[in-house]
């Protein structure tokens, strides 16, 4: 039997266990969000900006979708399924999931060193030269012949700490705040809430394009894995280990 | 392949998950008691979607306490609010409509003291309020308006609301439209039976002569044509049990969110 330090030379923790539970917690409740919210955006494919907005008013674009609502003046005569009910309780429900996950893991980080450790960017990385010399990198797509940066295997690069740093502590939070801003209780308690956002139209409009954002992000992260290995990386975040062997090309 | 014997679980990871395991069981046993028995489960807080929805209504019911709906200026009033679609009145509706509604009434029974019915007129003479407020459906659109009636809180207060009653139910004259709401949203001040809008009556089609305006919920928690108010401690001997024909049909019992 070999013993633990033997172990450490062949495989090494790359996520630890509340890394890798609150990232697939995350997971399903974005897609559970995304699905939903697209539904529900079915019901009135129009958009808005300010307080209020409706079919008498003008709205800023228009999805030329046909609607799950008659009343949708969008000149097609066929009317889609109402799938409003359940996606408005799966909705809300996977945004518990979302908003627990967020503060298990927000406290976790904080707690763990996490975000400190391998989120922000370094210091030396604190310059806009850093973001060229990555983004060229990526562009060329320069392998070297001794394999991927080593380095990389163990920590994120700059562009990867930058980019996870938006989502977590700038998408994620806008998509609750907006969210939050379209409940009429929620925002008879903290009015503010709805008042620096321009309006609950506005709301719901920032709502959508943050949810466009994310979706982009979980295109570029899921295309980056599969560059990187995705079965190796995946199971690295469902396991938590990586072989080393594994690591070379 | 190595055989997995290097296992990442260690004797203390076990007392320690086990440990975590029994005080999160042990802390949603006493949530669960605690929110029953301060009525924070709402009437559809059962089933796959039930854990959701008691989370949204207990945590609104109690950060949202006595905070009254947002008001706005009359110059944020909607020049062209949408009414909605409505189904066709009937005859009987016709008919009332045509004597000015002079017959409409509104009956109040069920757990109260002394159950009545009122007309328009006896409604106004419990005093008339107006608020600027919004009308938020869950689809996504909304519009200002100003509402004109008399608050619901009046109304019970008159009928003599009797200590144990949990829930308002509340009918429309529209056949199989019913809803519910509970004691703290019957007793908010905005929670309005209105029979005006905008320095007019109330529009048919926004559910004249009489909806009830919930301003700190949905639209569809609004309901049009009101014709009856029962009080109650026992919401599941209505329908189906889940407190409105919207749960029924697969919509959220608390629209404030």
């Amino acid at each position: 039997m070999p013993t633990a330090s033997q172990a450490e030379k062949t495989r090494t923790l790359r996520h630890s266990g509340v890394v890798r539970v609150t990232h697939w917690l995350t997971f399903f409740a974005f897609v559970a969000l995304a699905v939903t919210g697209g539904l529900i955006v079915i019901s009135h494919p129009r958009f808005y900006w300010g307080e209020v907005g409706n079919v008498n008013t003008k709205p800023l674009f228009v999805i030329p979708i046909p609607s799950s609502r008659g009343t949708v003046p969008n000149g097609y005569s066929y009317e889609m399924p109402d799938e409003n009910g359940w996606s408005r309780y799966l909705h809300f429900e996977a945004a518990w999931v979302a908003v627990l996950t967020g503060l298990v893991y927000g406290i976790y980080g904080l707690w763990s060193g996490h975000f400190r450790r391998d989120l922000i960017p370094e210091r030396r990385d604190w310059t806009w030269r850093a973001y060229r010399d990555r983004i060229q990198k990526y562009l060329r797509r320069t392998i070297p012949d001794d394999g991927p940066d080593r380095a990389e295997e163990r920590s994120y690069n700059v562009l990867q700490r930058t980019a996870y740093i938006v989502v977590i502590f700038g998408l994620f939070p806008l998509m609750i705040w907006t969210g939050l801003a379209m409940s009429p209780a929620f925002t008879a308690a903290f009015p503010w809430t709805v008042e620096l956002l321009g309006g609950r139209q506005s709301a719901r409009t920032i709502h959508f394009f943050v949810t466009w954002l994310l979706l982009l992000f979980l295109i570029v992260h899921v295309a980056m894995v599969a560059m990187a290995g995705f079965w190796s990386r995946v199971r690295g975040m469902i396991t938590g280990y990586r072989r080393d062997s594994e690591e070379a090309p | 392949m190595k055989p997995e014997s290097t296992s990442p679980i260690t004797r203390r990871k076990l007392i320690r998950g086990g440990v975590a395991a029994v005080a999160g069981i042990g802390g949603l046993a006493a949530a669960d008691r605690l929110a029953k028995r301060y009525g924070l489960i709402p009437p559809d807080g059962k089933g796959i979607y039930g854990p959701g929805e008691t989370l949204t209504y207990a945590c609104q019911r109690l950060l949202t306490t006595r905070t009254p709906a947002r008001e706005f200026s009359r110059s944020m009033i909607s020049k062209n609010p949408f009414a909605n679609a409505v189904a066709r009145p009937n005859d009987a509706f016709k008919k009332l409509q045509a004597d000015g509604f002079r017959d409409w009434r509104l009956m109040v029974d069920g757990t109260v003291a002394h159950p009545m019915s009122l007309s328009l007129t006896d409604l106004k003479a419990l005093g008339v309020h107006s608020q600027i407020t919004e009308v938020a459906c869950e689809e996504g659109w909304s519009y200002i308006a100003e509402w004109i009636g008399t608050p619901l809180s009046g109304v019970l207060r008159e009928a003599g609301v009797l200590p144990q009653t949990r829930y308002i139910v509340y009918n429309s004259f529209e056949e199989g439209a019913w809803e519910s709401i509970d004691m703290q949203d019957a007793g908010d001040p905005h929670t309005l039976l209105t029979m005006g809008m905008n320095d007019g009556e109330l529009p048919v089609p926004f559910g004249g002569p009489l909806r009830l305006r919930l301003p700190r919920q949905l639209g569809y928690k609004s309901l049009k044509y009101i014709n009856h108010i029962t009080a109650t401690d026992d919401i599941r001997k209505f329908g189906k049990g889940k407190g409105g024909v919207d749960p029924e049909y697969g919509y959220s019992w608390y629209a404030g969110m």
